[in-house]
């Protein structure tokens, strides 16, 4: 049977905020755009983003974007862009007042400017005092925008594909993207999408580690998609954890809950962050809890049948305040973990929560590869939000700046496709081998016979990355871990679906997730065991120092026999003076 | 495919799985393991409430199974306390 094919001028492949804010720049000129999505759009994982998004305007207290620039490049231990983020900085304040107009309802001081609040990590002129600067819809922010780009969407006629999964990216043989190979998952069938200019936009890949705050969809894909077109990844050792998920299952406990005099204990009953930390104890910083955690557990003080975890204790505090001020953590106890913390400690253990690195580009959302001695744009591929990495966070990302990053790069996205489609006017001829090969990677999966089931071969994956690739990285136990990932790579041609049907066959997509997650996990792993330095969120004891003599540079991984390469750290900003490395203290 | 935003209540027990993906860690979890362990063995109008429970935006589920905000609708709230499963 003929494969269906459908042409539209911009391809986008998902609908989180970054996409959104893409697609409705497109949408409001004449320009047919098409957005696939997974799921329906308001389920993006942009959902989750309850904090705010930053933007110095200045509405509560003293604030410029020179001060937030000064605040990222320092946040991002020096590793970020810091062309990218003055861009950043400087684009959030029309960024933000362009979604209160598109309808985004941000919550109001008493004089009807947008309220903000403060967060860690902000400063006013450049270190000092707290500044105020992130902008909130209540404690629905992500909801919010989302909702409000995709109404926008709607009234501009964007072409929504809902509940379509991409299978792979469309390239010509000099490279250039020409749109992507999708599979609607109510029938199965597929779909070939050609298009002038392509942007992916697919969120984060938390879902490779077993222990993870991501929502279940959040599976690596357009990363996959990137490294299999021979496009690298930069930076992908830099994974935020955060130090207390509920154990086995990844959901967030807030640091306030420490905060409020809650404690971690370990089998024996052992305050064991006096021995970490003896002045900040269980306050100490994320990276310093997080690897006390594992380590307890290594050593084998880590508790329940399987000592896999250690315990968070509240009961101390009493029924009172643990009902008036940490309601929610009464809640998420008795749902996930079956405890009321009240009166039993919660079981929690490191959860993998946010990643710096990605697919690189450029400020207008460009795919750059090396080229020589330099770089040069993949034509007609974009890319934007956690999924990408025009390198804002470097080694490490402030609270706000993700929301931050989607909003202004997916928007900057979406106007650089605007001029490149004036210079753009036909499609690109179609390259067969391309689509063949996209759909050999679909009906790879009507295979039948005995063999590995996903779910096995994805268990052991993600079990792998949390023991190898995960908070504690030492040479060994880095370099043991990349063996068996890549061991577990070689099992995947064995891996066998019982369920051949079309219909929502949802075991399909997640075979097909596996492999993105399998190449995204394999990415990290090796990142991370290359950099013999602790920047950010990447620490590893046996290099407990910033290098920046050696390592003040980004990482590039390919898939392509696994090699590694580096590239400069961008180090001039645009219009202002360069904020040159320092000790990251605060 | 939807391109007005209009969702019908899914029927087929696959889509049903697909429809408990949400935005959420926390959505997913109460969902697929009410779909899971309680679902197929529910009555025809519990199965109902679910399909239509499950239209409703992520924040709204949120408030409603994660943090105990009652129903406006009286009929979903024994679903609701199954689905939060304590």
């Amino acid at each position: 049977m003929a494969l269906n094919k459908r042409r539209f001028d911009a391809l986008i492949i998902g609908a989180g905020g970054a996409g959104l804010n893409a697609a409705i720049q497109l949408a409001n000129t004449d320009a047919r755009v098409a957005v696939v999505s997974k799921v329906f759009p308001t389920r993006s994982h942009t959902v989750a983003a309850q904090g705010g998004v930053n933007a110095a305007l200045a509405n509560v207290l003293p604030d410029n974007w020179h001060w937030h620039m000064f605040d990222t490049v320092k946040g991002s231990d020096y590793l970020g862009d810091q062309d990218a983020i003055e861009f950043m900085c400087r684009e959030a304040i029309p960024t933000v007042y362009e979604l209160e107009h598109n309808g985004v309802p941000f919550s109001r001081l008493d004089d009807g400017k947008i309220y903000q609040r403060a967060f860690g990590g902000q400063s006013q002129n450049f270190g000092g005092a707290q500044a105020a600067r992130t902008c909130a819809a209540a404690d629905r922010t992500g909801h919010a925008i989302l909702h409000a780009l995709y109404q926008q969407n709607v009234r501009a006629r964007t072409h929504f594909f809902d509940e379509y999964f991409a299978i792979d990216l469309i390239r010509d043989d000099e490279g250039a993207i020409l749109g992507a190979l999708i599979m609607e998952i109510e029938t199965g069938e597929p779909l070939l999408i050609e298009a002038k200019a392509t942007v992916l936009a697919t969120g984060g890949c938390g879902q490779v580690y077993r222990t993870t705050s991501n929502a279940h969809i959040n599976t690596g894909d357009g990363t996959a998609m990137a490294l299999r077109a021979g496009i690298p990844l930069m930076d992908m050792e830099f994974f935020q954890f955060h130090p207390t998920g509920i154990a086995g299952k990844g959901m967030l406990i807030t640091e306030g809950v420490r905060g409020e005099g809650g404690y971690l204990v370990n089998k024996d009953g052992e305050r064991f962050m006096e021995r970490y930390a003896p002045n900040a104890k269980d306050l100490a910083s994320r990276d310093v809890v997080s690897r006390a955690i594992v380590t307890e557990v290594k050593e084998g003080r880590g508790c329940g049948p399987q000592a896999d975890h250690v315990l968070l204790k509240v009961d101390h505090l009493g029924e009172e305040i643990v009902s008036k001020r940490l309601p929610g953590i009464r809640e998420s106890g008795k749902i996930f973990a079956g405890v009321d913390a009240v009166h039993e400690p919660l079981p929690v253990f490191p959860t993998a929560h946010y990643v710096m690195g990605g697919i690189p580009t450029d400020p207008y959302g460009r795919v750059i590869v090396p080229q020589g001695n330099g770089e040069e744009v993949v034509p007609g591929l974009y890319a934007a939000g956690e999924c990408a990495c025009v390198s804002v966070h470097g080694a490490n990302r402030l609270g706000g700046n993700s929301l931050l990053d989607i909003l202004v790069f997916g928007r900057a996205a979406g106007l650089d496709v605007i001029e490149s489609l004036k210079e753009h006017r036909n499609h690109r001829p179609l390259n067969e081998s391309s689509v063949e090969t996209a759909m050999a990677r679909l009906t790879r999966w009507d295979q039948k016979g005995e063999g590995i089931s996903v779910r096995a071969l994805r268990d052991e994956f993600r079990k792998t990355m949390e023991d190898h690739a995960g908070v504690f990285r030492t040479e060994e136990i880095m370099a043991e871990g990349v063996e068996k990932l890549k061991a577990l790579r070689d099992k995947l041609p064995e891996v066998r679906l019982s369920d051949h049907s079309k219909v929502f066959n949802t075991a399909r997509v997640e075979a097909l997730e596996l492999e993105n997650l399998v190449d995204t996990g394999i990415a990290i792993a090796y990142s991370a065991l290359k950099r013999q330095e602790s920047r950010g969120a990447h620490s590893r004891p046996d290099f407990p120092a910033r290098d920046d003599a050696n390592w003040m540079k980004h990482s590039l991984y390919f898939k392509q026999d696994d090699h590694m390469d580096y590239k400069p750290v961008r180090t001039k900003p645009l219009t202002v003076e360069t904020f040159p490395p320092k000790e990251r203290v605060y | 495919m939807s391109s007005a935003g209009q969702r019908h209540a899914p029927v087929n027990a696959e889509q049903l799985r697909w429809q408990c993906r949400r935005g959420m860690l926390e959505l997913d979890f109460v969902l697929e393991r009410y779909l899971d362990l309680h679902y197929a063995a529910a009555d025809g109008a519990e199965q109902v409430l679910f399909r239509d429970l499950l239209t409703a935006q992520d924040p709204e589920l949120q408030a409603w199974i994660l943090n105990g905000v009652a129903h406006p609708d009286e009929a979903f709230r024994p679903l609701i306390a199954r689905i939060r499963g304590i």
